[in-house]
């Protein structure tokens, strides 16, 4: 199998997943026993219901109405949110809130591999010492303490108290970067204290497993010195469950910081579902949990390029299976 | 004669979850310069613990030691880390039975080939890319550019242990371990890398010490012997004088069961009859006496003390072969 023809299958797998989960929700949509015509048009005659119902399929079958869902989510229409006033735009919300959710986690990430990496080098490295004993149980420790009692704490003490930071809000990078910064250092925080807990126990694992090895040893008997053989050779055939983990945690990261976006009214993705299912707005929730699952999808495909470089055995044994 | 590597009184256990495991207890060995030493022994007594603690590279808070080394006349064991680690390469160096685990699987051939010239040496990259390439060629790796460039799984298992040597001499050692170097590999490849080694040693008069669990491995490539059992070495000789006129039932032992016919790879393996001692619980008496065919009252209760010969010819057994009482 060539190359190329892998990365085709592979993609074809992730998009026969997509069209799966999408069609799921769809027909989960279509199981709720009620009307959902009455339901985003609760104040609205039943001439202007049965209107809707044909704009969006309601009136055939799941797949008929799957298929039209997906023909204009493809088109870029992921439908309309409805008020007693009118219609806005799903769209419109997506691309307000996905920055902020984009922006959540790659910071998220970045802060928690930064702190993750050299703690899990390090607790490998001194495995059963004082460091590694310190380093665990503290993280054990603040792993048992949930986001949003950390997210509160910063915000009782950081925001009101020493009032060091703002507590609400999103300003956008063009507003001043600093601004952006002040806004998103708590909510990160919030998110990446388990993060970290998580990632260093994979890391240490798998740096414990990998420091038993002959090529070790190898490395060892060549003269090199601890440091380099740690970052150089051990790190890179050790991360491959790390990498996995952070991959979905990126997903999970976009689609499901409901509750720190809530509190520090970051409002990105996360609370866009929160709000389609609070308001009912089934069309909304439909398209919103499918942009979730496009980013999941693409996440997994990042998976696969970086275990190719990660373990360059990978890469073969996919041409040669 | 000067020894290169001179061995006192090595002790290393292991604490582990059954209690202090004994892996090595007692060890003398002497290396002379410009000889090859065999330390011969069945799988589990302690031949590779006692090699990597001779060089210091055993890791873990679990280790116990005690002993000297001294290498060239530095003593190893009162050095720091640091200091032990500037003779590596140039000083001692190791090559390891399985050269698909000893070599980083995620790596270049040429990076981990010519880290140590960069590092020991202070070349420059592309210096040490050329010389990389010199030492394939040294090892009689065909094809050495495109060598360089590949993974370790892309190579075959004789191909892996050359690059391994050539790693191991790539600075030109004094010493070099080779711990099972053949084991891994099937019969014809076996010859070609001990021939490889014999050549190296002759053009950089390299020392070696060649770990084996087979005597027949030891017979053409080593000047002295050292057998080990159970933590312990047993007998140690000159390689002719041990095979005609050995002392211990053990060295016998071992030697009968070396496989008269050829045989496939992996296969030579010796069976004595019974199973090496417990680590953690060696008893009172000779550690060999359950399975030795000349064991007597006195071998289960005493632990025999080490015996020379006047030609030097070191054992440790209360009943010897060969040696009227
Ligand atoms: N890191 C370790 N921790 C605990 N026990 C060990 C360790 N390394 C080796 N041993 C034990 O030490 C003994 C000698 O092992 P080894 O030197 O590998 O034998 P050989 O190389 O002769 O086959 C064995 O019983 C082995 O299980
Ligand atoms: S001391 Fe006794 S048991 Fe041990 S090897 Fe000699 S004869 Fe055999
Ligand atoms: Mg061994």
């Amino acid at each position: 199998m060539s190359r190329i023809s892998f990365w085709l299958q592979r993609i074809a797998q992730l998009l026969i997943v997509l069209l799966l989960v999408t069609f799921g929700v769809s027909l989960l949509l279509r199981l709720v026993p009620v009307d959902l015509a009455t339901i985003l048009l609760p104040a609205s005659s039943e001439g202007e219901r049965e209107i809707l119902r044909a704009e969006l399929g309601f009136d055939k079958g799941p797949i008929g109405y799957y298929l039209q869902w997906l023909g204009n989510f493809v088109q870029g229409d992921f439908g309309k949110i409805y008020f007693s006033g009118g219609t806005e735009e799903v769209s419109d919300h997506l691309k307000q809130a996905m920055p902020r959710s984009l922006l959540l986690m790659v910071y998220t990430q970045i802060l928690s591999l930064v702190i993750a990496v050299p703690l899990g080098v390090l607790s490998a490295y001194r495995a059963g010492r004082r460091a590694d004993k310190i380093i665990s149980n503290s993280l054990f420790a603040l792993s048992s303490v949930p986001n949003f009692a950390i997210a509160l704490l910063l915000v009782i003490f950081v925001g009101v108290k020493f009032a060091w930071l703002p507590t609400l809000g999103y300003v956008p990078i063009a507003e001043g970067y600093w601004e952006h910064l002040k806004h998103m250092i708590m909510p990160v925080i919030s998110l990446s204290l388990g993060l970290i807990a998580t990632y260093t126990r994979l890391l240490r694992a798998d740096m414990i497993a990998a420091l038993r090895e002959d090529y070790v040893t190898m490395a060892a008997s060549k003269g090199l010195s601890d440091r380099r053989i740690l970052w150089r050779h051990v790190l890179r055939p050790s991360s491959m469950t790390l990498l996995t983990s952070a991959a979905l945690s990126m997903g999970a990261l976009i689609g499901g910081a409901i509750v720190i976006e809530s509190i520090f009214a970051t409002y990105g993705i996360g609370f866009e579902v929160f709000a389609a299912i609070g308001g009912r707005q089934y069309i909304a929730l439909q398209s919103t949990v499918a942009v979730i699952a496009l980013f999941y999808v693409f996440f997994n495909l990042v998976v696969d390029v970086g275990s190719g470089f990660v373990d360059p055995r990978t890469r073969d044994r996919r041409v040669n299976a | 004669m000067s020894s290169l590597l001179s061995v006192k009184n090595m002790s290393i256990n292991f604490d582990t979850p059954r209690g202090s495991l004994e892996a090595v207890r007692g060890v003398d060995i002497e290396i002379p310069a410009g000889t090859s030493v065999g330390v011969v022994g069945e799988s589990g007594s302690g031949k590779t613990v006692m090699c990597r603690a001779a060089m210091g590279l055993l890791q873990g808070s679990n280790v116990k030691r005690s002993g000297t080394v001294v290498f060239d006349g530095h003593e190893l064991t009162a050095m720091s880390k640091e200091e032990v680690r500037n003779l590596f390469g140039s000083g001692m160096a190791m090559i390891f039975q399985d050269p698909m685990t000893a070599l980083n699987p995620v790596r270049r051939i040429g990076s981990q080939l010519s880290e140590g010239l960069r590092v020991r040496l202070g070349m420059s990259k592309e210096d040490a890319l050329v010389r990389s390439k010199e030492l394939l060629e040294l090892v009689r790796i065909p094809n050495a550019a495109a060598i360089l460039k590949s993974f370790p799984y892309q190579l075959s298992g004789g191909m892996r242990q050359r690059v391994m040597i050539a790693i191991a001499i790539a600075c030109n050692p004094k010493l070099l371990f080779a711990d099972e170097p053949t084991t891994a590999l099937d019969v014809t490849v076996q010859a070609q890398i001990l021939q490889l080694l014999r050549e190296l040693r002759e053009d950089l008069q390299m020392s070696m010490v060649l770990v084996t669990h087979d005597l027949g491995v030891v017979a053409g490539n080593t000047d002295y012997v050292a057998v080990m059992y159970a933590g312990e070495v047993v007998e140690y000789a000159p390689t002719t004088k041990l095979f005609a006129d050995m002392r211990m039932p053990y060295t016998e032992a071992l030697l009968e069961s070396i496989p008269k016919v050829d045989h496939k790879s992996g296969t030579r393996l010796a069976v004595i009859a019974g199973r090496l001692p417990n680590p953690t619980d060696r008893g009172a008496g000779c550690s060999f006496a359950p399975r030795c065919k000349y064991a007597q009252e006195k071998c289960h209760k005493e632990h025999p003390e080490l015996k020379k010969d006047p030609d030097g010819h070191l054992y440790r057994c209360w009943f010897p072969i060969g040696v009227a009482l």
